[in-house]
């Protein structure tokens, strides 16, 4: 009894199996296979979760379309919980059980770092839509990055600190991974830009009481603007006791919280912060002459009104990734892989939510400080600084 | 004294009441059955998480405050009922590896039911700084710490003049002995879960304001508050809120005359200082007491 029930259970599993895969066989074309693994739980989930959303529907999109090269795509995604060990796993199973023609994914840099070695190996295009500079240099033959690296934003702010006269400048950061690598290059950054870095201050995950920090940098002499590198909720609570001291420096927050819940978390003491973010989140005021206008807008619209969420840069890392991705694959006219990555690299000129990719066999993140805009929180809004 | 070193005491003295409210929480449900409980500060995340949604759902500030208690007790109560009573008879430590499955599931669950962002509940009462000669502090901090100063008065009458409160703290000193003289031990073990809960709750409404409130603000504030408790004495009231006020105090004046990278490090360096040397804690019980 049991054992024939569970043979018709079988045979009903396999007939469901051999159906699923004769649907796109329908059309006489494997699909093209997008392998992600991203943090859509876990403690990086705010950014893997626009990420996740972002690439579904996008795929969605392009099929409804009629596909690329004449094929549907398929998205095999994994949830890594942020986790780098995790990552490992996955990447190898999209690389050998699931044998995906190109991945993206990787949603923080301790992610992406760990499946590098086994990309590298198995020859297999990967865009990565974590942060770090690390990523990208030395370039790997196989690897790729969308978001602006972190050295960016330091170069970006210390070229807007310069043109306000503030060369004497205080660093509090916290001590994530991001806020690290970002306080590293900020370091290595100042140098040879004339900026002296008079105090360095810490704080920890979780900490939920900055003033302390704070007072020291405001008894530091000839302190003329603030600087923090983090994100989550810290730099919230670094803005809400900047204003409770009265500090009066100019106070400069990173791209990491790039996001109106930055805003909305520190309320009015928001007000005159600045930070270097990507033209997605001003994307509604934007002038009609900027050409990124077109993109940005178009990406925002489509998220929003799909999720009923306000959209977010990290989101929009994903979006350039997959789109970049299906770019190559377009210009090369086939997924073999050696093919794409050379299209890859060869991409020039393509308008990204993120700004516009130059990608050359040397460059593999391929933005420049243009793709940065300089905004300023004015009346509870990003205010772009010309 | 200088307005740096009084602006550090008041960083302290708020820190210090966020983490009295939650280590008071532990020691009332260790007071009940020896049970270290780890979901402590989920029941502080969900107090903020509740009420920011009944909040949004349109309801004024003090009812949605009031509501998220109530939601707060009854997770509580569930999980007093439905995973820590069933395992009654197995060791402390069983009940304490429930408590961190317990602590897990509510951290996933707070994923599912509200979202993985990070949400600020206003202001009570403005948020215009106060200047005390020449150091500043936020309204919301007053609310914390006058609430802390009112529970801790609240609980003190709770467990030394009403009969219910005394049953409570004779279950903790000898169960047998209690459960002979007709006091109902099962009810205080269900009451303490509600107790703790409701109280966790509370302190995460009164911080979120300062702190903000996210589906894991637990984790932190649950290792704190269990760090202060442990330091205080863990089932002693008075030494939650000294142990509270210790550590708060340890990590602002370490952040401001030392390193503010090694605060956490020298607080709880005391911390096991004070450990090694009275290993009951500031005013907990003497260690020989209990073989």
């Amino acid at each position: 009894m049991r054992i024939a029930s569970l043979a018709r259970t079988a045979a009903g599993l396999f007939a469901g199996l051999a159906a699923a895969f004769a649907a796109p066989g329908a059309q006489a074309q494997e699909p093209i296979r997008i392998g992600a693994f991203l943090a859509v739980t876990g403690p990086a989930a705010f950014l893997g979760d626009p990420e996740q959303k972002t690439l579904e529907l996008y795929i969605e999109k392009l099929n409804a379309a009629g596909g690329v090269l004449g094929r549907k795509l398929a998205l095999v995604s994994y949830d890594t919980a942020g986790d780098a060990e995790k990552a490992r796993t996955f990447a190898k199973r999209l690389i050998e059980q699931d044998k995906v023609d190109v991945i993206v994914g990787g949603t923080t840099t301790g992610e992406t770092m760990a499946v590098v070695p086994m990309v590298e190996q198995a020859e297999i295009p990967f865009i990565s839509l974590a942060g770090a500079v690390v990523i990208v240099e030395p370039v790997k033959k196989w690897v790729f990055k969308t978001p602006h690296t972190d050295r960016m934003a330091c170069e970006k702010i210390f070229a807007d600190m310069t043109s306000r006269g503030a060369r004497r400048i205080a660093l509090i950061s916290g001590s994530g991974g991001f806020d690290k690598s970002m306080r590293a290059q900020c370091l290595a950054a100042a140098k040879g830009r004339g900026i002296e870095i008079v105090a360095d201050e810490s704080y920890g995950p979780g900490d939920k009481d900055m003033t302390v920090q704070l007072t020291k940098i405001k008894n530091t002499a000839g302190v003329q603007a603030v600087l923090n590198a983090g994100f989550g909720e810290g730099p919230a609570i670094v803005t809400r006791n900047y204003r409770q001291l009265g500090i009066a420096a100019p106070l400069y927050q990173s791209h990491g919280v790039a996001s109106k819940e930055y805003i909305k978390l520190s309320g009015a003491a928001a007000e005159g912060v600045r930070l270097p973010a990507a033209a997605l989140l001003i994307a509604e005021s934007l002038p009609d002459s900027d050409p990124q206008k077109k993109v940005v807008l178009a990406y925002k619209r489509e998220y929003e009104s799909r999720f009923n969420s306000e959209v977010s840069t990290f989101g929009g890392h994903a979006y350039d990734g997959l789109m970049l991705a299906v770019e190559a694959m377009k210009k090369a006219g086939t997924t073999e892989k050696t093919k794409v990555r050379d299209a890859l690299q060869s991409i020039r000129g393509w308008m990204g939510t993120a700004g516009v990719f130059n990608l050359s066999p040397t460059d593999h993140m391929g933005l420049d400080l243009s793709a940065f805009r300089m905004l300023e929180v004015r009346k509870g809004a990003w205010t772009e600084v010309k | 004294m200088s307005a740096a070193l009084l602006q550090y005491l008041l960083a302290g003295l708020t820190l210090g009441a966020i983490y009295a409210l939650v280590a008071l929480g532990f020691s009332i449900i260790y007071n009940a059955s020896h049970v270290i409980n780890f979901a402590q500060g989920e029941f502080v995340m969900i107090g903020g998480m509740a009420t920011v949604s009944f909040l949004g759902a349109g309801l004024p500030l003090a009812v949605a405050a009031a509501l998220a208690v109530v939601v707060a007790t009854l997770v509580g109560l569930a999980l007093a009922k439905f995973a820590v009573e069933p395992a009654r008879g197995a060791s402390v430590v069983t009940l304490i590896i429930i408590t961190i499955g317990a602590s897990i599931l509510l951290r996933g669950l707070a994923t599912l039911v509200w979202d993985k962002k990070i949400h600020a509940l206003p202001a009570f009462t403005g948020e215009d700084p106060i200047a005390i000669a020449g150091a500043t502090i936020v309204p919301q901090s007053l609310w914390v710490i006058a609430a802390a100063s009112a529970v801790f008065a609240i609980l003190w009458w709770f467990f030394n003049r009403t009969l219910a409160g005394k049953a409570m703290l004779a279950t903790s000193h000898n169960r047998l002995a209690a459960q002979l003289s007709g006091i109902g031990v099962r009810r205080v073990l269900l009451a303490s879960f509600g107790m703790s809960a409701a109280l966790g709750a509370l302190a995460g409404i009164l911080i979120a304001p300062i702190t903000f409130t996210s589906w894991d603000a637990g984790v932190m504030l649950g290792l704190k508050g269990f760090a202060a408790a442990m330091l205080g004495g863990i089932g002693s009231g008075p030494g939650a809120v000294l142990g509270g006020l210790a550590l708060g105090l340890a990590e602002s004046l370490a952040a401001g005359y030392v390193s503010s990278a090694y605060k956490d490090v020298i607080a709880f360096a005391i911390l096991l200082a004070v450990l090694v040397f009275m290993p009951g804690g500031l005013l907990g019980a003497r260690a020989a007491e209990r073989v």
